[in-house]
């Protein structure tokens, strides 16, 4: 029987493109569904009833949802193909401290980069650099979070990448600048094709990052 | 059962820290927990083990610091199999992680917005709090345990959070079996649990360190 995977996503986002990628990464074919989310969908509704939000996987009409969850479930399902978690529980428990420490630091003080301005948003920023020097620091001389290889927490940090130009502009910095390890690790990341194409244009990013500026007036 | 050295860093009013007890205790494994001062002085151990966030618990596996409770109670359970807290089926895995998920960003918070306020409880603190108990009976739905006919991950997740609810019960002015009768069920069915009701302290004792804290935050 072949499997129906249907993925109700936003472009755009970051969390979206975590589970691109994994689907990617593991070959698997699916219905990308694009979501409006000013104008909720009936199916989004039915779907994550309890955050409305996406992403969300629909697996043979089953919803997975949170995209951490979505993308551990697509590695124990698809499990024979590009592992994306390491093997051993004390480096399984690592990876996801990771990307539980991304999930509880990046978004909300990356978002006030943009959407704050004069004391918040340069707290905002010192903030931002900070993190990701904390992640510098665990990434270390290693090409990848995984080590060797692309793995569970790469895959969860790269998709901001291609927020990154909005970050800088509106914010006015840069983080090559302050952290070229970063954009080294950045670098090996985009040479992947399933990363490569998974991520938006930083160009359109920074449009849609304009709207929303408007939308919530920050000038 | 013994597969090397397990200590806890823990605080005895923690949530978080039974969470890794009771898995401990399911498991069978022996361990030893060392009391952290939260308000004395975060020994060297904790600063040197949980540089990121500086919090309890800490799970020491052979010298080895895991953080996080819930990433923890996974490692343990992963670590020592049986018996298993994580269901098989990678579907309901799934439908485990994402309402253990929600309790970790949803519950703690709402019980402290409840005892830290000045005053008067406000009535959206209240409601926000059952509203939250009643979107977790709606996961439980007819099951005894939130992992079916067993004990399992969320009901781990999720316990231990109750023995803070004697205190909001108190500053709220309201009961959980009154508001929320099947998951005041689903607590009382945890307790006949031997491995939760050795564990968790007395709600009364929970209530007194509350009140110890909202002295000092300064709070009327």
């Amino acid at each position: 029987m072949a499997d129906e995977v249907i993925l109700l996503d936003f472009w755009a986002s970051m969390f979206g493109i975590r589970v691109r990628i994994a689907l990617a990464e593991k070959g698997i074919k699916y219905e990308y569904k694009e979501q409006d989310l000013f104008n909720k969908s009936p199916l989004l509704l039915q779907m994550n009833p309890v955050h409305k939000k996406i992403p969300v996987l629909i697996h043979n009409g089953k919803s997975v949802c949170e995209s951490s969850i979505i993308v551990q479930y697509i590695d124990e399902v698809w499990k024979d193909k590009a592992p994306l978690l390491p093997y051993d529980p004390y480096q399984r428990a690592q990876a996801r401290f990771w990307a539980d420490f991304i999930d509880k630091k990046m978004y909300d003080t990356s978002r006030k980069t943009w959407a704050t301005k004069g004391e918040e948003q340069e707290a905002a920023k010192k903030e931002f650099i900070e993190v990701l020097k904390t992640l510098g620091g665990e990434l270390g001389d290693k090409p990848f979070f995984g080590g060797d290889n692309f793995g569970y927490v790469d895959l969860c940090l790269i998709p901001y990448y291609c927020w990154f130009y909005s970050y800088e502009t509106f914010g006015k910095f840069s983080v090559e600048a302050e952290c070229p390890k970063f954009i080294a690790w950045v670098t090996r990341c985009l040479q992947r094709e399933t990363v490569a194409k998974a991520l938006p244009d930083e160009k359109k990013v920074f449009e849609f990052v304009s709207v929303l500026r408007e939308k919530i007036r920050v000038e | 059962m013994s597969k090397g050295e397990v200590f806890l860093l823990d605080c005895w009013a923690s949530p978080f820290c039974l969470r890794a007890k009771i898995a401990l205790a399911e498991k069978g494994v022996e361990y030893e927990a060392r009391a952290e001062n939260l308000f004395g002085g975060k020994s060297d151990l904790l600063l040197k083990s949980n540089p990121i966030y500086k919090k309890v618990p800490v799970l020491l596996h052979d010298g080895k610091p895991l953080c996080e409770s819930t990433i923890i109670v996974n490692y343990i359970d992963e670590t020592w199999p049986s018996p298993p807290l994580l269901p098989s089926c990678a579907y309901e895995r799934a439908k485990a992680r994402f309402w253990a998920d929600f309790i970790d960003k949803k519950v703690f918070d709402a019980v402290c917005n409840i005892w830290k306020s000045k005053g008067e409880v406000p009535e959206t603190a209240k409601n926000e709090f059952i509203e939250i108990l009643k979107q977790l009976e709606g996961a439980l739905g007819e099951k005894d345990f939130f992992g079916g006919d067993s004990f399992g991950f969320v009901d781990v997740i999720a316990i231990p959070l109750t023995c803070w609810f004697y205190a909001v019960e108190k500053f709220g002015g309201f009961k959980v079996e009154n508001e929320c009768p099947k998951f005041s069920a689903w607590m009382n069915k945890c307790m006949q649990r031997d491995t939760v009701a050795r564990t968790l302290p007395d709600p009364e004792k929970v209530y007194e360190f509350v009140i110890t804290l909202r002295n000092m935050f300064g709070i009327e």
